[in-house]
C-alpha cells in the first residue's frame, strides 16, 4: 500500500516536473491566458481578483529579488525593481498564498520604480509585483519563497510590549550616497502591524507612507497592508538630486495615528 | 510457438523498478532508521561520535552534531545526547559495547534542538545543564522539537522534549571518577558549556567552535562568542572536539570560527553603513577563503536574517 503510493507520488511529481517545463515564459493556456511561470495553483484567483480583464504578460523587466528560502518568516526580505519599464505609475505587491494576499502598493514618484521591504509570509508562496504601465498593462514578475511559515497569524512583539508602543510611528531614517551620484534613503518606523489574525489582536497597521522633498514634489507614496512586517524599513532610490533641501516623510496607520519626521543630511 | 520471452519485454519491469529504486534510495537507506553510529577513541577513556557536515535532513536524520563520552572509573559521562530519541538510544547502545559501567551524567552543552533531543534515551536525574540552558530547553524546546520532525522526518518518531533536572556550574567537578573542569561561557547561545578533561588534555567545546562547516547564529551574541574563543584558546588542550566537524589536535578550528565571526560582523556592519538593502546583503560574495567550508553560503544567508536587522537599526538611530 505504502509502496503504491509511493509511485503514485513519484508518477505525480514527474508529470508536474513535465508540465513545469511545457509551461515556460511566454506559454498561454487554451483561454489565450499568459500560463503562470511560477506554477501556483493560486494564479488564476490572483488573477481574476487583481487584474480582472486587463491586459496582463509576465515580463522579465520586473524583478523580484527574495532569499529562495526565508529563515525568519515573520521578516522576510523582498526588493522589487521596474526601472528597466519606462512609465510605471503603480506597483502591486502580493504573495499568493498568504491569507492576505496583498503585501502593499507602491507610486514612483520622482524616486526611482523600486522598492525595499520585509513581509509577514504564513507559507510557502510565490512573492510577486506586478506594474501597470501608462497603456493599462500589466507585468508581472515574481519569485518563489520557501518557509516555515506562520508569519501572518502570530501577534507582534510590539503588542506585548507597552514600551515599543509609547515609540508608536518613530521613523528612524538616513541617507546614503549612491554610486550613480544619487541617494538611497533607508528608513524604519517603529510600528506593530498587527494583521487581526492573530487571536484577541485587532487588524492595525500603517496604511500610507509618502515621501516628498523639500520643495513639496512626490518622491515615493507606498501603500502597506497587514503582510509588512513589524517595524517596517524601507529602502528607496533617489536620482541625483538637484535640491539640497531635507526629506519629509508623512504618512498615518488605519488607527488615524499620524507619521511625520524629516530625514536632514 | 516461440517460448522466448520477449527481451524487450522483460526488460521493460527490470527498467521501472530501477529506476524507482534510484529514485528512493534515501528512503529504502532510512528504512532501519540506523544512524549506524562509531564511537572512536580520541584520549585514553575519551570517546567521539563525529556527524556529518551538513544540514538536517531526511537523509541523515539530524545527525550532523559531534556528540561524546567520557569513561572514568566508576561512570560515564556523555556530552550532548543528538537530535533525537533513536539517535540517543543508539548512543547508549554504543557505549554499553564500549563499557559496563553505568551513564551518571548527560550534559546538554547548549540548548539546540540536536545537542539534546536524546535525553529520553537517559535516565531523568542524570540529565545535566547550565540554568539558562535549562531555561532555553524548557521554553523554547518543544517548538525546536516540531521543526525537527519537519526536517528530519520519521527518524524523530516518538522524540519528545526531556529537560535536564540537574544544574551545572563552572568549576571543576568529580564525576564517574574522573576529574572534569566545567567552563561557563556564552555567545553561540545565551550559555554554552565547554567540558575540559584535564586527564587527557580534551576539549569538548559545544558549539563555541566549529571545525571546516560554517558557524550558527540563531542566537549568537557574536562580541561574547568572540571572548569565549579567547577563553577556550588559553585553555592547555592536546585534542579539541568541535560542536560540529572533524576533531583537531590544535588551535585552527577556533582560529577558524573566529575568522568566521570576525569577516560577518565587519560585513554586517559595513553593509549597514553603506545602506544595503537586505536582498543586497544576502548577494554578497563570500571571500575564498571560506570557499571549503560546508554551508558558508546557506549559514551566511541565515546569519544576515538572524543579525542584520539590528545592524542596520543601529545605523539608521545613530544620527
Amino acid at each position: 500500500m505504502r509502496f503504491a503510493t509511493t509511485i503514485a507520488a513519484a508518477l505525480l511529481a514527474w508529470l508536474l516536473a513535465a508540465s513545469a517545463v511545457a509551461a515556460g515564459a511566454g506559454e498561454r493556456d487554451p483561454a489565450g491566458q499568459a500560463l503562470d511561470p511560477l506554477d501556483s495553483a493560486r494564479w488564476a484567483d490572483m488573477r481574476r481578483e487583481f487584474f480582472g480583464d486587463a491586459p496582463l504578460s509576465f515580463d522579465a523587466r520586473v524583478r523580484v529579488s527574495a532569499p529562495h528560502t526565508a529563515e525568519n518568516p515573520l521578516d522576510v526580505p523582498a526588493h522589487v525593481d521596474v526601472s528597466a519599464l519606462a512609465g510605471v505609475e503603480e506597483v502591486l505587491v502580493f504573495a499568493d498564498f498568504n491569507p492576505i494576499p496583498k503585501v502593499l502598493v507602491f507610486r514612483p514618484g520622482r524616486a526611482r520604480a523600486s522598492l525595499g521591504f520585509r513581509l509577514k509570509l504564513q507559507q510557502s508562496s510565490p512573492v510577486r509585483a506586478a506594474a501597470r504601465t501608462a497603456d493599462g498593462h500589466w507585468h508581472v514578475g515574481g519569485t518563489w519563497v520557501t518557509t516555515t511559515g506562520g508569519g501572518c497569524t502570530l501577534p507582534s512583539t510590539g503588542s506585548g510590549s507597552p514600551e515599543w508602543q509609547s515609540r508608536l510611528n518613530e521613523v528612524s531614517a538616513r541617507l546614503f550616497p549612491r554610486v550613480d551620484g544619487g541617494e538611497r534613503v533607508r528608513l524604519r518606523i517603529i510600528h506593530p502591524m498587527d494583521t487581526g489574525l492573530a487571536p484577541g489582536i485587532p487588524v492595525f497597521h500603517i496604511d500610507e507612507l509618502a515621501l516628498a522633498d523639500a520643495g513639496g514634489r512626490a518622491l515615493m507614496h507606498i501603500a502597506p497592508f497587514e503582510p509588512v512586517a513589524e517595524n517596517p524599513v524601507f529602502t528607496v532610490d533617489l536620482p541625483p538630486r538637484a535640491d539640497a533641501g531635507a526629506i519629509r516623510v508623512s504618512g498615518h496607520d488605519n488607527n488615524g495615528n499620524r507619521i511625520a519626521a524629516e530625514v536632514a543630511r | 510457438m516461440n517460448v522466448r520471452a520477449n527481451p524487450a519485454r522483460a526488460a521493460l519491469p527490470a527498467l521501472l523498478l530501477a529506476v524507482l529504486l534510484a529514485a528512493f534510495p534515501l528512503a529504502a537507506r532510512a528504512a532501519g532508521f540506523d544512524y549506524r553510529l562509531a564511537p572512536r577513541a580520541v584520549a585514553d577513556g575519551v570517546w567521539v561520535l563525529t556527524g556529518l557536515t551538513e544540514d538536517f535532513s531526511r537523509d541523515n536524520g539530524g545527525n550532523i552534531v559531534n556528540t561524546g563520552f567520557i569513561v572514568g572509573d566508576s561512570g560515564v559521562v556523555v556530552i550532548d545526547s543528538g537530535p533525537s530519541r533513536r539517535y540517543g538510544e543508539q548512543l547508549a547502545a554504543a557505549i554499553a559495547r564500549v563499557t559496563p559501567l553505568p551513564v551518571v551524567l548527560v550534559i546538554n552543552t547548549h540548548h539546540h534542538p540536536d545537542h539534546f533531543l536524546g535525553n529520553q534515551a537517559f535516565a531523568p536525574a542524570t540529565l545535566a545543564a547550565l540554568p539558562a540552558t535549562r531555561h532555553g530547553i524548557e521554553t523554547e524546546g518543544p517548538m525546536f522539537n516540531s521543526n525537527m520532525y519537519r526536517l528530519n522526518g520519521d527518524w524523530m518518531r516518538d522524540t519528545e522534549v526531556a529537560a535536564p533536572t540537574r544544574t551545572l556550574a563552572a568549576g571543576p567537578v568529580e564525576v564517574g571518577g574522573r576529574t572534569l573542569e566545567f567552563l561557563a561561557l556564552e555567545g553561540h547561545t545565551g550559555a554554552d558549556l565547554a567540558v575540559f578533561d584535564r586527564r587527557t588534555g580534551t576539549l569538548f567545546a559545544g558549539d563555541l567552535v566549529f571545525n571546516a562547516r560554517a558557524p550558527t547564529t540563531p542566537h549568537a551574541d557574536i562580541a561574547r562568542w568572540q571572548a569565549s574563543l579567547d577563553a577556550l584558546a588559553a585553555l592547555p588542550f592536546k585534542v579539541l572536539v568541535p560542536g560540529h566537524g572533524p576533531v583537531a589536535h590544535d588551535g585552527a578550528p577556533i582560529a577558524q570560527t573566529r575568522t568566521w565571526l570576525d569577516w560577518l560582523d565587519r560585513a554586517l556592519r559595513e553593509g549597514a553603513a553603506a545602506g544595503l538593502d537586505m536582498t543586497e546583503m544576502l548577494a554578497l560574495p563570500l571571500p575564498a577563503v571560506f570557499e571549503r567550508m560546508a554551508l558558508a553560503k546557506t549559514e551566511f544567508e541565515r546569519s544576515v536574517s538572524h543579525l542584520y536587522p539590528a545592524a542596520e537599526r543601529a545605523s539608521l538611530e545613530e544620527q
